[in-house]
């Protein structure tokens, strides 16, 4: 009795870790498990296997046509986003400046502020600016609450550069332009990709803030929220899965890489 | 872009430097030559202002009056890149993004040089690191990471080579062995290198012409030898080395010497080797000079410079030689470094003993200067001087 | 060892060059570098001013505009109408501090299932950490809102876990979880979990194991050691988490809209939502944005002087 008590004191946080994860996945795994649901118009009671929704994922009406548009606003917005971030960010981490504290303020703010709140603000300036709400607007709402993030992710990376490396390029006669495009922007790089890797998944994934600005457009969020009412397609889960299953072969391939380059410094 | 010149015949020049941050005064008023092939260097504890005159040698920092110059070439505000000058900096920076190779040949690219393999391959050889050139710089030991930087640096013969704490990465060991090779590769490659160091051993190992800096500005200069045996400050004094500086009064002369009182006891010393016309002086004596013995105990062949009354407060032997720390009559505790010859045995604290020493090995300060001035080691205490 | 030397010795240099260096990198022209900071912010602060400042600016007109007698729908002119926070502000009141109230339980929830997790992943799992960061993040490559949907069939009447609670009799025979409040709460701590596990994992990581084992060889029993040393020096992390989960958690309305039930469990996401895009009743919509973006900010204010920490981010 003592004994396994001591073992469940040792373990005590595994035991909860593996709850905590079970709590995680179990949304998840009801996510996957009903792409194969040979469900017909709504997708919420379990009717058999069936591997017929991922041999055709565009078969439900709308649905390809609202992933594209996802898409391309999402690399779009993210594209931007990550430009004007990283600009942001090198002002902030290399140069001083007047009016540091109020661009921090603005940098900070966008990201302090309910969704919700966004969205609706926003809205109130395209009806008074009598802008038609539609793909650019979806743009440009995706761009505005992307910004804040690319430029915390990219900051920290750049603060965390040495300035020594730079002044080394300088010292051995690269110019300013030469030692930005040889030192300061590869070792940067991979902040900047994090930052727009991101932008791309906050964008993709964004509901609240597109419903108020998208007028007709339909994306992938907001059909799955239209036809949540009515049912969601099986589709929209084979969709959902693909994605996560691609993004979770990046991330592993990307982290075997990196622990393979590691291995080889050691 | 003015294309970095070979080296032959180009001194480095500080005409009265200043550089100052808001109200702090890093370098005042700094005048130096540095003469064309020498291995120089700027010693001095933290914040004396030596890395600063290397940063604005480097063109890192902009000096606020003056001017450098290299050869006949006024650099003061020339950028970093537009300077025949390289460095070695502290921490290497070297680039991580970078293999070895890629390291050692930047330099050469940015100028379009030619036959850049072949001066890389060189340049790896000279600092035996011929097999590395496609490793990453962090693949490497400390060791090896110094020795690309120097070789990064020394692939395009600068006018000017400037090491900034260049071995203060290193164990203990790793930085002799630099040393020795440092030193080899300057002889071999004929550079100018400007050295800057907090290491008073290093300094005396590598250099040819220190400059002992306090305060931004250069306290003494001189080589190693010299500046050890004739400190003319006593922050000189006491930064290098160690020194025993006791309160004396000039009494007269006697011939070529010059005959001193301390505290009721007189000494001689060559009147060549006093550094200050006042009659009120901090005389210095090495403690490794002194040679102590018991009374009664034969003086035979000891210096004729002869304090008594002393007493043994402290003995710590340290293999090579036993430090002693002596109480004199008037308070003050002298240190005495007592080869360690196997001879003579251990005295005990509490031994009676009397200081002898060489009248030759005398050297005199001006008496109104800090006599603690260069002791601040971390921890270490004021010395009462009586 | 000699790396560790090297880090001494180089802080000691750092401090001599900070003295006197504002540690930028090489001078450049003091033209070009006066202008330089301007030219990059130009764009991006451009972009935000427009459609982030400006916005809301108009948000805080519209909260006091008025419709005229006999306008069409949705038209309104601006008033000055300041009673509209207090007849808007009565009115949703207990909207208002459901909404704050659901935050706060989803938030410290969040915080009880996220801090030993990430201590979990931290410590005491060795290799596997980088897997199971990677395995944190997962689910949330899913679409939210599907995700959302599948809370709403795990919690169905019909499902396992109300038919298990059933069993047990912790739930009526008739009693539901799904369109109650518990379900909405539910759903807000699952969502925003990995903006609270991800900065007390970053600031877990960064606590020095041997600290740990210092506190222990100074006679701290392991909960002492949790309390005095492990947890404060988290304590960045744990605001940084609380913050992003609180504030996304007061303003969302799509847990409530899945998983609620329409009356007893609307938020003020909910009302704004509905107000601005359903109702066209945009100084409503107006008042209640501007009012919670406006305590949230008192909020996140006040906690972060408490928490003793400007990192926020």
């Amino acid at each position: 009795m003592s004994k396994m008590r001591r073992w469940l004191g040792r373990n005590a946080i595994r035991i909860y870790a593996v709850i905590a994860f079970a709590y995680l996945f179990v949304p998840v795994a009801y996510t996957l498990a009903f792409s194969f649901n040979d469900s017909g118009k709504s997708n919420i009671a379990w009717r058999g296997f069936t591997l017929d929704k991922w041999k055709n994922p565009c078969g439900a009406p709308d649905v390809c046509p609202a992933l594209g548009n996802s898409l391309k606003i999402g690399v779009l917005a993210t594209l931007i986003a990550t430009v004007l971030g990283t600009m942001i960010a090198f002002a902030l981490a290399r140069h001083r400046f007047r009016g540091r504290t109020a661009t921090n303020l603005t940098i900070f703010l966008p990201m302090a502020t309910p969704e919700v709140v966004l969205g609706a603000s926003l809205l109130a300036l395209f009806l008074n600016l009598k802008i038609n709400l539609g793909f650019n607007t979806i743009v440009i709402a995706h761009v505005m609450f992307c910004i804040s993030f690319v430029v915390v992710t990219v900051k920290a990376r750049i603060a965390g550069l040495d300035p020594r490396l730079e002044q080394a390029a300088m010292d051995l006669y690269a110019d300013e332009f030469q030692t930005f495009r040889r030192i300061t922007l590869p070792l940067v790089a991979p902040g900047i990709a994090a930052g727009a890797l991101l932008a791309f998944s906050l964008s993709f994934d964004d509901f609240i803030i597109t419903n108020f600005n998208s007028g007709s457009v339909n994306t992938f969020p907001k059909f799955i929220w239209v036809s949540s009412l009515r049912g969601i397609p099986a589709q929209a889960n084979v969709i959902a899965s693909a994605m996560f299953f691609l993004a979770l072969i990046a991330v592993l391939v990307g982290q075997a890489v990196t622990a393979g380059r590691k291995k080889q410094k050691a | 872009m003015a294309a970095p010149a070979e080296t032959g015949g180009r001194d480095l020049r500080l005409e009265r430097v200043t550089k100052r941050f808001g109200t702090f005064v890093a370098v005042d008023d700094l005048s130096l030559t540095i003469p064309s092939g020498s291995f120089f260097a700027l010693l001095g504890p933290s914040g004396c202002g030596k890395t600063t005159t290397l940063r604005m040698v480097a063109g890192l920092e902009e000096p606020t009056a003056g001017t450098i110059l290299i050869g006949d070439d006024d650099v003061t505000n020339a950028k970093p890149y537009k300077r025949p000058v390289n460095t070695v900096f502290q921490s290497y920076a070297l680039f991580p993004h970078l293999d070895i190779f890629e390291n050692v040949a930047f330099g050469l690219r940015r100028r379009g040089g030619k036959q850049i393999k072949a001066q890389v391959d060189e340049a790896l050889e000279l600092v035996e690191l011929g097999g590395m050139a496609r490793r990453k710089p962090a693949q490497l030991s400390g060791g090896q990471q110094q020795r690309v930087a120097l070789a990064r640096a020394i692939v395009n013969r600068p006018a000017v080579l400037l090491l900034d704490e260049p071995l203060g990465a290193l164990d203990l060991k790793l930085r002799r062995q630099m040393q020795i090779e440092l030193k080899r590769i300057q002889t071999e490659v004929g550079l100018t290198f400007v050295h800057v160091t907090h290491d008073q051993e290093e300094a005396m190992t590598m250099a040819d012409t220190i400059a002992v800096m306090n305060g931004g500005h250069v306290e003494q200069m001189g080589g190693p030898a010299d500046l050890y045996e004739s400190p003319q400050t006593t922050f000189v004094a006491n930064f290098l080395g160690q020194s025993n500086l006791i309160r004396a009064a000039v009494s007269g002369k006697s011939g070529d010497d010059l005959v001193l009182e301390v505290h009721g006891q007189k000494v001689a010393m060559p009147a060549a080797r006093r550094a200050s016309g006042t009659d009120d002086l901090l005389i210095g004596v090495r403690p490794e000079k002194i040679q102590l013995a018991q009374p009664g105990e034969s003086t035979e062949g000891f210096g004729s410079n002869a304090l008594p009354g002393g007493v043994v407060t402290d003995a710590s032997f340290t293999g090579v030689s036993t430090q002693y720390l002596v109480r004199m009559p008037w308070g003050q505790e002298l240190m005495v470094f007592a080869q360690n010859l196997g001879a003579a045995g251990l005295l005990r604290p509490g031994s009676k003993v009397d200081l002898h020493w060489d009248p030759a090995h005398t050297f005199a300060l001006d008496g109104s200067l800090d006599a603690n001035a260069g002791v601040a080691h971390e921890g270490a205490t004021p010395v009462p001087v009586g | 060892m000699s790396a560790a030397q090297g880090i001494g010795v180089g802080e000691q240099q750092q401090l001599e060059d900070d003295q006197h260096d504002s540690g930028s990198s090489a001078p450049t022209q003091p033209g070009r570098r006066r202008a330089t900071p301007y030219l990059l912010l130009l764009p991006g602060m451009a972009w935000l001013t427009i459609f982030f400042i400006l916005p809301i600016a108009t948000l805080l007109s519209t909260s006091t505009q008025t419709r005229p007698e006999g306008a069409e729908i949705g038209v309104y002119t601006q008033t000055f109408r300041v009673a509209n926070y207090t007849d808007t502000l009565s009115e949703y009141a207990t909207v208002f501090a459901r909404s704050f109230t659901y935050a706060l339980i989803a938030t410290v929830l969040a915080l009880a299932i996220s801090y030993p997790l990430a201590y979990a992943i931290a410590f005491k799992v060795g290799r596997w950490r980088n897997l199971l960061l990677v395995l944190v993040v997962a689910p949330f490559f899913v679409s939210f809102l599907l995700r959302t949907v599948a809370w709403k069939q795990i919690l169905a009447d019909e499902g396992w876990v109300a038919d298990a609670l059933r069993t047990l009799h912790v739930l009526s025979p008739d009693g539901r979880i799904i369109n109650t409040a518990p379900a909405v709460v539910i759903g807000i701590t699952y969502n925003f979990l990995p903006f609270m596990i991800l900065p007390i994992y970053a600031s877990l990581e960064r606590v020095d194991p041997r600290l740990m084992e210092a506190a222990g060889d100074l006679y701290a029993n392991a909960l002492t050691t949790m309390r005095k040393v492990t947890f404060p020096l988290s304590l960045p992390g744990v605001v940084a988490g609380t913050l992003l989960t609180f504030i996304p958690a007061a303003g969302d309305y799509v847990n409530s809209a899945l998983l609620g039930d329409p009356v007893h469990t609307t938020m003020v996401g909910n009302v704004i939502d509905s107000r601005f895009l359903k109702v066209v009743d945009y100084p409503t919509a107006a008042v209640l944005s501007v009012s919670l973006m406006v305590s949230i900010l008192v909020l996140v204010g006040l906690y972060i002087r408490r928490a003793g920490t400007e990192e926020l981010v």
